[in-house]
């Protein structure tokens, strides 16, 4: 499992907060390098030509499909969460597709920072942080009504309210949870595959390409159902948080 | 039996909880597109919700992945 291992590539010595190291790790460098081609992307599309080119129509179909998904779970107060959902959708997906990139045979080695529970959970408190502020800032103590749903039976109360607390507290957790476990699980799945290719090719002429060959043809497969199940887990991410957003903003 | 083959047994039990969330994906999609064939018109307002179910379903099967990681090489 090298290909989870995060290494740090400079600045062990000298730095140290609190009696931490505080290295550059090859986990902040892919960050690094997804916030950099977002970057590009996105600045190669925003020149706001009269007639789109192909590029700016690639950038606006994505931020127009984050504008309707917002507007149809919030309505017209989610407008002002475009940027956050968007950034948080794009970085997400960025990271994700370049993770699977077949760069290693460039001797590049892909990492994929989504598959750390220490990244996407920071990701999914970020967004659970903006629901608690938004939700306290709007309605104050209002917002505590969200655990109690309208015409909840008198003696149902405290039942329905811890069991609403409960489902909220986790959110959190489920939500940095997904995204970690489905891309470490993909990342798993593939290098099992390959573990079997290779075996099969030691395994000599017998029963040895049968096993290769099979594994293979599996292992193009589970590459396309990557692909999709990367750019899957970013758009449940942003709507999962949009629809925490607008519990806190509608507090249903 | 030994305490390291009954965490191996029980990672391996774990799996029957990512095979049942795969019926539960498939139930998803399937009832999705059923009902979306009888009225395509309305199918489309309905992705956000199909993706909800999704990701209740598969976040199920995603724990009981947790569990066989934890009992394998935390526990």
């Amino acid at each position: 499992m090298h290909q989870f291992s995060i290494h740090p590539m400079f600045g062990t010595d000298g730095w140290e907060v609190a009696g931490y190291h505080i290295p550059f790790t090859n986990s902040a460098l892919w960050m690094i390098i997804a916030a950099v081609g977002l970057l590009i992307f996105m600045i190669g599309g925003m020149k706001r030509e009269l007639v789109p080119g192909r590029w700016q129509m690639a950038v606006e179909s994505m931020t127009g499909f984050v504008d309707s998904m917002l507007a149809a779970n919030i309505g017209p107060n989610g407008k002002k969460y475009v940027p956050y959902i968007f950034s948080l959708f794009m970085f997400i997906l960025f990271a994700n597709v370049l993770g699977l990139m077949p760069l290693a045979l460039f001797g590049l080695h892909p990492f994929t920072f989504t598959s750390h529970f220490s990244a996407t959970g920071v990701l999914a408190i970020m967004s659970f942080s903006i629901v608690l502020i938004v939700g306290f800032w709007k309605h104050k103590l209002h917002f505590f009504s969200l655990f109690v749903p309208h015409g909840t039976p008198l003696p149902m109360i405290p039942l329905i309210f811890v069991i609403e607390l409960v489902s909220f507290l986790v959110r959190p957790f489920s939500l940095g949870l997904r995204l970690f476990v489905a891309m470490m699980a993909g990342h798993v799945l593939l290098e099992v595959l390959s573990g079997f290719v290779i075996s099969g090719v030691n395994a000599g002429l017998g029963i040895g390409p049968v096993v290769s060959v099979l594994s293979f043809i599996l292992m193009i497969a589970i590459c396309a159902l990557e692909i999709l199940v990367a750019a899957i887990q970013a758009y449940v991410f942003a709507l999962l948080t949009s629809l925490y957003l607008n519990d806190a903003e509608n507090l249903h | 039996m030994e305490a390291e083959a009954a965490k191996l047994v029980g990672a391996g039990l774990a799996a029957i909880g990512a095979g049942m969330a795969a019926i539960g994906v498939g139930n998803v999609f399937g009832s999705f597109l059923e009902s979306a064939l009888r009225n395509p018109g309305a199918a489309d307002g309905q992705q956000g919700r199909l993706f909800i179910g999704f990701a209740a379903a598969e976040l199920l099967g995603l724990l009981s992945f947790v569990v066989a990681m934890i009992l394998i090489f935390v526990a």
